[in-house]
């Protein structure tokens, strides 16, 4: 097996002044990641997130362990690394302010040393698949959050890059920019193999991007594995939500399920429940066989509930 | 590559031409106001540092010029604290290319042109009036002068910069040798006392810029610590700063990156 | 009332937890402070006698105050009001109840408060190891002198809320705000006294309120003229803080209509 990302029980601390003190950011993590793999890496703000990331782009040095992504180690050949990753801090614009959006894509290009006719036939396929060519002679001052993230993520793509590093890229997006962003690095995923490490706080992103999830806690590995294995593994309850065709005061439950909420006289009913203990659609033929079912949904935790759920588990 | 990044930063600025005419205009007057001061003084006395009205606008105008093109190409680099606090250098560090060249064509600002074009037309004029009587190697040193000189004071920028990678909130403690450098050099180093004159020649080489040169290219005595052939000396201790700065840039970035050192 | 106060208050706290730049900032002033002297002192060492009413031990004092005033003056020129307008926050601003100008005086009483001591006592204590400073005969120099410089700080105040506020009508506000810098630098007497000025650039200087900014406070606190031409000179600085404060009031109303017509 080769490792895309492979981090050996690495530390990184750091010393704040008033109080002078010790912070430890990362505390032994070890992570790998597959050549070709994608994976979610979450967590609350503060972490370990950033501080992981910066590590293995070659930004910040850890203070003890070992790092190798792509096989090389990050801070001394940060520069050749730099040509086979692409990164999008989602909070920092790595495009030229005041010049149009095909002239930021021109000195990439030109710093990554592209052939003109690669570059070309590159940038053809990122104006199209994200949709970039409405606004690629604004200055990018001029454009939207949406506008500009996709310009954001088509930079880090421009030079083809093995290796995929986006931290929060979907950040206060609306959701049909979120959606046209996910479906793009879907498919260029599947075109091109890429390895993905994708930071986020939306549950949404991990599920349409990522086979795995990494939850990170207090600089530690608190979870590695699939998201449905998460939501099991937490037995963080599921809600049903049912409106019934005619009002019913009460519906009997299995052992386990609980009724939270009746609304709306009767109509509406918000039934909590394990996943492990039940199957939704068991607990589904239960209501039925009661009450004339019109509608339902499915509410499930959201991954902020989930990180939440870990660190109240933790001693 | 080098051409792309220095390029596109040229069109951006050119394609706001009235506010670049202002800028660069506003830029030339400035430096036609710092020498008002000087002008003053010799209003009250024939010789100042030993040299007359017309020296001294020689030595102005090639400190000028030289101070101008350090500073189209690295004065926003006291800036990289701002850099280092918004995060915008870790965007900067995933890119292939040297931070230093990086940094260097992102702040480009042409507007500087304004006082390189006051100070290279005050040295040549001057230079004439001064009565200049070029033997070849004097013609040499006169037309690389202000190129050497530039590259004395970017190095001079250079260190500033890599000094906020240890001193963050220091941003001005930099300005006392990069912009206190460009003050000394506009001015005959002999006005200086010697402690003061030994700290601008020997650790901030800011009297070799102008003064220096000068004194040999009229062929006038220099004062103590200053000799008349200290004018050969630009080039090697252009490099020689540079070599420092280079060193010290490093270290720098190791230190943020926290790779040792 | 007492809002302002707070406000003051409050500034003053926030820039005294800026100790590193502080530090860096007095040294930077020294060090420049050096080369001055050195350059007035070259001068008048030159000519062999005064200049412009100056003897050396006068001319170093002139330098070392400047320095002090140079930070509480703040002489080259601030930025927050005109990026405001031009980001358009400044609508916010004018919706408060507060009048804006009274709001920025505030925060510049604050912040000229420690920027006095922070930055303005260090350089006369330079001033005092390296060259010794001149003392005033007169006491009466000593209240004058401070009573001076307090007006110089709400005259250049004024004068940068000008230039600030001009930038509802420019569009580009960087040169001409450089172009003020140098202008202000020079004909208030900071980088040479006026005094050395030739005959037409002084009363060129005399008539405009630069004067009333550095030269003014420095001469009335170092004794070099007499208490009652120290009381000519504030009044001078009080009638130009008067009309000042009417322009800059008139352009406060001009800018708040102009907004009002775009509909903000």
């Amino acid at each position: 097996m080769t490792w895309a990302i492979d981090l050996q029980n690495i530390t990184r601390e750091f010393t704040v002044r008033r109080p002078r003190r010790v912070v430890r950011a990362v505390d032994d993590l070890t992570l790998q990641v597959a050549d070709g793999e994608a994976v979610g890496f979450v967590g609350a703000n503060g972490a370990g997130k950033s501080t992981t990331i910066k590590m293995l782009t070659g930004i910040l040095m850890p203070t003890r362990g070992t790092v190798r992504v792509l096989g090389r180690r990050p801070v001394p050949e940060r520069r050749h690394l730099a040509r086979e990753i692409g990164v999008v801090f989602g909070q920092r614009s790595q495009l030229w302010w005041d010049l149009p959006l095909r002239d930021s894509f021109a000195i990439l290009g030109s710093m990554h040393r592209l052939a003109p006719s690669a570059q070309a036939a590159r940038l053809a396929r990122l104006v199209e698949g994200l949709d970039l060519a409405p606004f690629l002679d604004q200055p990018v001052r001029q454009l939207s959050l949406g506008q500009r993230m996709r310009g954001e993520v088509a930079a880090a793509l421009l030079h083809s890059p093995r290796l995929v590093v986006l931290d929060e890229p979907t950040i206060g997006l609306d959701m049909i920019s979120k959606e046209g962003l996910r479906r793009f690095l879907v498919e260029d995923r599947a075109e091109r193999g890429t390895t993905l490490l994708l930071t986020t706080h939306d549950m949404a992103d991990v599920e349409r991007l990522c086979e795995r999830i990494v939850v990170v806690s207090d600089g530690r590995t608190a979870y590695d594995g699939t998201l449905a294995g998460l939501r099991d593994s937490l037995r963080t309850p599921r809600e049903l939500v049912v409106d019934l065709a005619a009002p019913l005061g009460v519906l009997e439950l299995p052992e386990g399920a609980q009724t939270v909420a009746v609304e709306a006289g009767g109509i509406r009913h918000r039934i909590r429940f394990h996943a492990a203990e039940h199957s939704a659609a068991a607990l589904l033929a239960r209501i039925t066989a009661q009450a004339e079912v019109a509608d339902l949904s499915m509410a499930e935790p959201a991954i902020e509930d989930l990180v939440r759920e870990i660190f109240a588990r933790r001693p | 590559m080098v051409r792309t990044l220095y390029g596109s930063r040229i069109r951006a600025q050119l394609s706001y031409r009235a506010s670049f005419a202002a800028d660069a205009g506003s830029q030339a007057l400035l430096s036609i106001i710092e020498f008002l001061e000087l002008w003053v003084i010799l209003g009250h006395v024939d010789t100042f540092g030993g040299l007359t009205l017309v020296q001294v606008m020689v030595v102005f105008g090639l400190a000028s010029a030289a101070f101008a093109i350090a500073d189209l190409a690295f004065g926003e680099i006291d800036g990289l604290s701002t850099y280092i606090r918004s995060g915008k250098l870790e965007t900067l560090l995933v890119r292939p290319v040297p931070l230093l060249l990086q940094i260097s064509s992102l702040d480009l600002s042409l507007r500087r042109l304004g006082r390189f074009v006051v100070g290279i037309a005050m040295y040549i004029t001057a230079l004439v009036l001064a009565g200049f009587d070029p033997t070849p190697a004097t013609m040499v040193l006169a037309i690389l002068a202000p190129v050497i000189g530039g590259g004395i004071f970017s190095a001079l920028f250079v260190m500033a910069g890599a000094l906020q990678f240890w001193l963050i909130d220091g941003r001005e403690f930099a300005n006392a040798f990069t912009y206190g450098g460009n003050y000394v050099a506009q001015n005959p180093a002999a006005v200086f006392a010697l402690p003061m004159r030994a700290l601008f020649t020997f650790v901030i080489p800011a009297s070799l810029v102008a003064y220096a040169p000068t004194l040999v290219l009229l062929d006038l005595p220099g004062p103590m610590l200053v000799p008349t052939w200290a004018g050969w000396l630009g080039l090697p201790v252009a490099l020689l700063a540079w070599m420092l700065a280079l060193l010290l840039w490093r270290a720098g970035v190791r230190r943020y990156t926290g790779a040792g050192g | 009332m007492p809002a302002y106060g707070t406000l003051a208050a409050a500034t003053f706290r926030q820039y005294s937890t800026y100790r590193v730049a502080t530090a860096a900032g007095v040294f930077t002033n020294s060090v420049f402070g050096l080369i001055r002297v050195s350059i007035l002192l070259a001068a008048l060492d030159a000519s062999g006698q005064e200049i412009g009413g100056y003897t050396a031990l006068q001319a170093a004092t002139y330098v070392w105050l400047g320095q002090a005033l140079l930070a509480p003056i703040e002489a080259f020129g601030t930025r927050t009001i005109g990026e405001r307008v031009r980001t358009g926050e400044i609508a916010v601003d004018l919706l408060r109840p507060a009048p804006l100008l009274a709001v920025h005086l505030a925060q510049k009483v604050g912040r000229a408060g420690f920027l006095l001591l922070g930055r303005g006592l260090p350089p006369l204590l330079v001033g005092v190891l390296v060259t010794g400073l001149a003392l005033p005969e007169s006491p009466w120099s000593y209240p004058l002198g401070i009573l001076s410089v307090a007006l110089a700080i709400l005259v250049s105040f004024l004068a940068d809320a000008i230039v600030n506020l001009s930038a509802f009508w420019l569009v580009e506000m960087r040169g001409f705000q450089t172009l003020y810098m140098v202008v202000m630098n020079l004909l208030s007497g900071f980088l040479i006294p006026i005094t050395w000025f030739p005959s037409w650039l002084e009363s060129l200087a005399r008539i405009t309120p630069f004067p009333s900014m550095v030269q003014t406070p420095i001469d009335a606190l170092s004794g070099r003229i007499t208490p009652a031409e120290a009381l000519v000179g504030i009044g001078l600085q009080i009638l130009w803080a008067g009309i000042l404060a009417l322009v800059a009031q008139a352009m406060v109303r001009a800018g708040t209509r102009s907004l009002e017509v775009q509909g903000g």
